[in-house]
């Protein structure tokens, strides 16, 4: 079964004055999947999300949500998606239950809201005004009203920054439950361990580019591939990653991620990790700490977008 | 069909602007401060106005004070409640929030206008008996007074969203007061324009002067003054064209 992707971005450019919040971006989100768009803070997430949201409009390139144009066919566009905003989006004054049911009034065939209520735990608040709710609660009501008119997509943003761990996995079981049924939901989170478990796919953004895409599984290369993080006591001297990798040879990456820390990905073997402590002793270089793990898709993310670190560290230190 | 398998659809427009509106009344009615604009200030007023122009034996009597405090409390309700919530609308992200649901823009228009006017009926209803125990004998024309209503509430609302779409919240509700409290004391709302002397002429140009008339032409001697609804209708081009303009949902 092949249908047409829920989400098509094609090349967009979108600028704050001289600033380029998204720079050339093209992904593409395939129907009925959990995808992720990760990315530091200022990658162009919520830009890229809001334009697919009819909020922007686009300053070059394109971008198709369920074949349609968010800004000349918004009113088609609106009712088939969901979404949930960062923050905010109900009145003050306004009790937690009764904001979604207003929601859901405002659509054909919503999701019964005491089932929604009762599957998200809003009801012990349910009577309580909107801006009492504690942070999560409002995140809670947020999600629940980009999801009670059935759209076909749902757009959440930072679904569970904030929540405690046990509601973060009802959140979690919730979003899954909604692919089961046929829903594409498109998440932005900072949490790799989010995105690792929900998403079938992830895209990973940096200064407003595409940097990496893939499952997670292939973004991590299925787990085959180990990560030794090397810590050390004082900055490493300049040119120690490619120094490093010179010693161990092909088939490794070094990556540095900050002043005092390096990232070796390859071959999970104790040659790698003695070479490594090698060179630490060739370079008078104290270890602070020594991990071997598996790569996971922090990693990988830390490697695609760590590049800005060490710069602004060479600045503070000339 | 499982709990959440997509059956999108928006639910028919009747429906989303009377949610809308029956939603927005009940908030305005919630919430305690604007309650005290829409009701208990203008009651104030009306009795105020009457009981002392009695006492220091001024010209104007409940036959005035009446259709002014009524038009001071369209003005109350179109303008400065309605710019307040609109200005935290923006700054909670609920105009925001609604832009991506179903509800379009002119339903969210409708709705905030349904509101105000079922908020209207009520005012109406609470000043007129006020009136009425004070002695008020009003000389009608019903549609006078409704046009009146419908055309101050349309010029101040417009006027009132432009306030809202421009300024950031706290802002919107100091200019929203402080204008409220101007033309309370210097519009020709709740004193016929013939009060303020030789600057009663050009008050009657301002909306609230041309709705302070018109309502009491409407409910002092049933008549309908159409050079002052022509005047609402033009500031309700003027304030939806600013409106049009410069308001953004954020």
């Amino acid at each position: 079964m092949s249908e047409p992707p829920a989400v098509v971005v094609d090349g967009l450019v979108m600028r704050y004055g001289d600033k380029v919040a998204v720079d050339g971006l093209s992904l593409t989100v395939e129907a009925h999947t959990i995808t992720a768009v990760l990315g530091p803070n200022g990658a162009g997430k919520t830009t890229t999300l809001e334009t697919c949201e009819g909020y922007r409009k686009p300053q070059q390139g394109s971008v198709r949500v369920l074949g349609l144009d968010p800004v000349r066919e918004r009113r088609a566009l609106l009712p088939r998606i969901g979404v949930m905003l960062q923050s905010g989006g109900a009145w003050g004054g306004v009790r937690a239950v009764e904001m979604l049911r207003h929601v859901s009034r405002l659509h054909a065939h919503p999701v019964d809201v005491d089932l929604l209520v009762d599957r998200l735990g809003l009801g012990d608040c349910g009577r309580t005004a909107y801006r009492r709710l504690s942070g999560g609660q409002q995140q809670r009501l947020g999600l629940a009203m980009a999801i009670v008119g059935r759209p076909e997509l749902v757009f959440v943003d930072e679904p569970t920054a904030g929540l405690d761990p046990a509601v973060r996995r009802t959140v979690w079981e919730l979003l899954e439950e909604l692919r089961t049924d046929g829903v594409t939901v498109v998440l932005t989170t900072h949490y790799m361990d989010e995105a690792e478990r929900l998403a079938d796919r992830v895209h990973i953004l940096d200064k407003g580019t595409l940097v990496a895409s893939g499952s997670p599984l292939e973004l991590t290369r299925g787990g085959s591939v180990a990560t030794i993080r090397l810590v050390v006591t004082e900055p490493f001297p300049p040119g120690s990653p490619d120094s490093l990798a010179v010693s161990l040879g092909p088939g490794t990456e070094v990556t540095q991620l900050d002043a005092v820390s390096l990232l070796v990905t390859g071959p999970a073997d104790a040659s790698t990790l003695a070479k490594v402590s090698r060179w630490c002793e060739d370079n008078g270089v104290l270890p602070e700490s020594l991990t071997l793990g598996q790569r996971n898709l922090e990693d990988v993310f830390l490697e695609l977008t760590a590049s800005a670190a060490p710069a602004v560290e060479t600045e503070l230190t000339p | 069909m499982s709990t959440f398998t997509p059956a999108p659809g928006a639910a028919p427009v009747v429906r989303q602007v009377l949610t809308q509106a029956s939603m927005e009344t009940r908030l305005m009615l919630r919430n305690g401060e604007q309650l005290l604009l829409a009701v208990v200030i203008p009651v104030i007023v009306l009795i105020g106005g009457v009981r002392g122009a009695e006492r220091v034996d001024l010209s104007y009597g409940v036959a005035e004070f009446a259709p002014g405090v009524l038009a001071l409390a369209v003005m109350s309700t179109s303008f400065t409640a309605l710019a307040i919530a609109t200005g935290f609308e923006r700054r909670y992200g609920v105009i925001k929030r609604l832009g991506t649901s179903p509800l379009s823009r002119t339903g969210l228009l409708c709705g905030k206008v349904l509101a105000l006017l079922a908020v209207e009926v009520l005012q109406v209803v609470v000043i007129g008996a006020v009136a009425l125990a004070l002695g008020w004998e009003p000389s009608v024309s019903v549609v006078g007074g409704l046009l009146t209503v419908v055309l101050g509430t349309s010029a101040f609302a417009s006027l009132g969203l432009f306030v809202a779409g421009a300024l950031r919240a706290e802002a919107t509700l100091a200019a929203a007061n402080l204008v409220y409290l101007l033309l309370m004391a210097g519009g020709a709302v709740v004193l016929p324009a013939s009060a303020y002397g030789s600057f009663g002429d050009v008050v009657t140009w301002l909306p609230s002067g041309a709705l302070g008339e018109a309502m009491r032409s409407a409910l002092g001697s049933a008549d309908i003054a159409w050079r002052d609804l022509l005047v609402l209708a033009g500031w309700t081009a003027v304030g939806a064209t600013l409106t049009a303009r410069t308001f953004t949902w954020e």
